[in-house]
């Protein structure tokens, strides 16, 4: 109990550190395949403190609503953070069917994101929340199967029984965990607005969409959306890691594979990042619609298990 | 028609040039299938006088006429409404003179713009509106950009310049100089000088050296190369191919180093002046500039394949931003956007010199879509490289010619007409002078005056998100435009 007391501060911490230094490989990352030295892997770190110290400028057409949309944001993502299994499978808060109040949580969190940017009357943050939200409509029940099948395989609610899949089905477990963490991948790239979803450095509004939904946030504001942003995507590559992670490797190894697979992803996320350019807007439906397949492949095969068709 | 045939940057008099009535003029304009150079109107005495330029781009020649027009005329029948290559030629006209053309089709503002002009609109429940710029996310020039779309595809985008107007025309007729001239687009000062010093230098009948003309030719050549490549780059870029955005930005430093290293100005500001030009291309800059060359075509080459196999990239540039051969055509696109609808339209080989004369551009097989304004680019680039290699071995014969050579005086009472093809496409400098040999009008038209609507026509029916990508391939001027 105390082992995990421990286990769970330091998930706390990593879901609160982990997100710049992912951002700072990616870009690391992103800069060795363009031939370039790069900022410090800690840049988005400082960018971060030094938007603390930055004046907020809020549109005199904004209500109540934009000004709270950030901490909201913030606040729903960390608490989703709370329900997510990360290191050795601990959940800061353990209870029965996590996953659901996760989503819900998180989908909460994206409502206010929402909601904030088309309260700014601007044309471009509307035209943004509009892609955001057609994406999740899409992304949001393809990952509930995916969660869903895989935990009812493993007969306890637990959000952390996903580490068990290799254990308890042997091959067939590893085949539903391949098939998931590729379907995760898809998320993690469209959830997080990473290529070829999303292009996070493009300065065009007109192409953007996580980005332009923060467009009118400034200073204190803009830290919290961004900072919200890599948390989720810390998130994101914990659940990734559990999938893969067998839940018998003893804590000092399974904490260090843990990072290691974080730290593999933000290479790979940086590697794509390079090497292919970003899908048109309407393709990017049908690179979503993979991950709904798939889902739909875990759910057929976890249901050939559990009734044994 | 009545009309006086000239060659690319000679001088005639304006006396010489057969002053037609006006409604004639016009009528004749309407049915000419030649493509119009110029429309503009030019102060005298109590009457306007207009000129006619069009492009006889088979003979080579620029037939040019003029009219008179009694400066209380308060309309005419415009003549967009039958040739519509003439809708941007008459607004500008109407702009400075206030002489209404009946009948045009979308009369509104070229460069002075107007709070309460009314931006063309769509309704329904679907249809909403989204305006872009002036003030844009990148460094860049001020436009505006309002598009009226139903969900992500435009249904049609209405461009308004003018926000940089700067009274450039005025200017050059005040204080000539080079420095001016090159500052009017930064990113064509090479071709923008060399027009403008055609122009003084034909109107004054003065010679240049040989060498300075290879010279010129050469740094020409070198800045559609560096921006060239530099567009190929940001086309990439701007689809999120990091690669390919950071490699070409690399190589396009590399030319325009080597342009540092002849003139001093990397966009070689400086280098050329009325009279011949102002840095020497010696036998070891000569060899540099080779190597240079080899090098760039090399990584150029690597790269384009590389980017036009990947997959993701294809999938974005090919049938993005289609625009027929036919409505580009009728809109008169010109340059390198012409071509890359399928045009074939070289203002180097259809005004030919002793210089182009022997060379050869290879074909090219326009698709009239995004990833045919970047293969062009690519196309262009290679027969650069291949030109500025046979200018520079031309180079070899003309060490000893003088670089400088006293320009002479204007000639009173001329008219002086200069195409040169900068990376962009034709620009077209005309100069007149009066009785006392100064400067009375100054003309420019910079190729994104015909092309601008070309964009418009581009993005309909494509969705919003691929406008930059269109945007980019075009890369027109807003400072050439608002002058």
């Amino acid at each position: 109990m105390e082992n995990n007391l421990l286990i769970s501060i330091v998930n706390f911490i990593i879901l609160l550190i982990a997100p710049f230094f992912v951002i700072g490989i990616i870009k690391k990352t992103k800069a060795f395949w363009g031939g370039r030295y790069g900022v410090s892997i800690m840049q988005p770190l400082w960018d971060f403190l030094r938007l603390f110290k930055k004046r907020r400028v809020i549109s005199t057409t904004t209500s109540w609503i934009f000004s709270i949309a950030p901490i909201v944001v913030l606040t729903t993502t960390l608490c989703a953070g709370l329900f997510a299994p990360m290191i050795k499978g601990v959940s800061i808060v353990d209870v029965e069917a996590a996953f659901i109040i996760f989503s819900y949580v998180l989908g909460f969190g994206k409502f206010f994101a929402l909601v904030g940017a088309m309260d700014t009357g601007s044309s471009f943050e509307g035209m943004g929340a509009s892609r955001e939200a057609c994406f999740t409509t899409i992304i949001e029940p393809a990952f509930f199967i995916i969660l869903a099948s895989t935990i009812a395989l493993s007969g306890n609610y637990n959000f952390s029984s996903i580490t068990n899949l290799v254990q308890n089905w042997g091959s067939f477990g590893v085949l539903i965990t391949i098939i998931a963490v590729i379907a995760l991948l898809v998320m993690l790239l469209s959830e997080c607005s990473r290529v070829p979803v999303d292009d996070p450095t493009t300065h065009l509004e007109l192409t953007m969409i996580h980005e332009v939904m923060i467009l009118d946030n400034s200073g204190v504001d803009l830290a919290l959306c961004t900072w919200a942003n890599g948390i989720k995507m810390v998130i994101l590559m914990g659940l990734i890691a559990n999938f893969i992670i067998p839940n018998d490797l003893s804590l000092a190894l399974s904490g260090a594979l843990f990072l290691l697979i974080i730290f593999v992803l933000a290479l790979i996320i940086g590697t794509l990042e390079s090497g292919i350019a970003r899908f048109r807007m309407s393709h990017v439906f049908e690179f979503i619609f993979v991950m709904c397949s798939f889902a739909l492949v875990v759910a057929s095969l976890a249901a050939v298990k559990m009734f044994g068709v | 028609m009545n009309y006086i045939a000239i060659k690319n940057n000679q001088r005639i008099n304006i006396s010489d040039i057969p002053t037609v009535e006006f409604n004639s003029l016009k009528e004749q304009l309407a049915i000419s299938n030649l493509r119009p150079l110029a429309f503009f109107g030019s102060d005298w005495g109590d009457k306007i006088k207009l000129y006619t330029a069009l492009a006889d781009d088979e003979k080579g020649e620029i037939l040019v006429s003029s009219a008179l027009i009694d400066k209380n005329l308060k309309e005419y029948d415009s003549i967009t409404k039958e040739n519509h290559q003439y809708h941007m030629f008459e607004r500008e006209f109407y702009e400075q003179f206030g002489i209404l053309p009946k009948g045009h089709p979308w009369l509104k503002p070229v460069r002075k713009n107007l709070d309460s002009y009314e931006f063309f609109k769509m309704e329904g429940e679907q249809t909403h509106q989204v305006a872009v710029g002036p003030i844009h996310a990148g460094v860049i020039e001020p436009g505006h950009f309002r598009f009226m779309c139903s969900g992500e595809k435009v249904y049609n985008l209405e461009i308004m310049l003018g926000y940089q107007h700067r009274g450039v025309e005025d200017l050059m007729v005040k204080k000539p100089s080079n420095q001016l001239a090159e500052s009017i687009c930064g990113d064509s000062t090479i071709a923008y000088n060399m027009a403008y010093s055609q122009v003084m230098e034909s109107l004054g009948e003065s010679v240049i050296s040989t060498k300075a003309k290879l010279i010129r030719r050469i740094a020409l050549e070198m800045e559609r190369i560096a921006i060239h490549i530099g567009d190929m780059g940001a086309i990439l870029g701007d689809i999120a191919y990091l690669m390919g955005k950071e490699v070409y930005a690399v190589t396009r430093t590399l030319v325009i180093n080597t342009m540092l290293e002849i003139s001093g100005s990397r966009f070689g500001k400086g280098l050329i002046t009325v009279g011949g030009v102002n840095f020497d291309i010696d036998e070891k800059m000569s060899d540099k500039i080779i190597s240079m060359l080899s090098q760039v075509k090399d990584t150029v080459n690597k790269m384009t394949k590389a980017a036009l196999k990947s997959s993701t990239v294809m999938s974005r540039l090919e049938k993005t931003g289609v625009v027929s051969k036919d409505t580009a055509l009728e809109l008169n696109l010109v340059g390198m956007i012409g071509r890359s609808c399928g045009i074939e339209l070289d203002s180097r080989f259809d005004f030919c010199d002793e210089f182009y004369k022997d060379l050869e551009k290879k074909p090219f097989k326009a698709t009239n879509d995004a990833y045919s304004r970047f293969s062009i680019r690519y196309r262009e680039v290679k027969d650069s490289i291949r030109f500025v290699k046979k200018l520079l071995k031309k180079m070899e014969e003309r060490r000893a010619d003088a670089l400088y050579l006293e320009p002479k005086k204007f000639i009173p009472d001329s008219f002086a007409l200069s195409i040169v093809e900068g990376w962009r496409g034709e620009v077209v400098h005309i100069a007149t002078t009066d009785g006392e040999g100064k400067l009375s009008r100054y003309k420019i038209k910079d190729p994104s005056f015909n092309n601008w609507f070309g964009l418009a026509m581009a993005v309909r029916n494509n969705g919003v998100s691929d406008f930059p990508l269109c945007n980019k391939g075009f890369d027109l001027s807003y400072c050439g435009f608002d002058l």
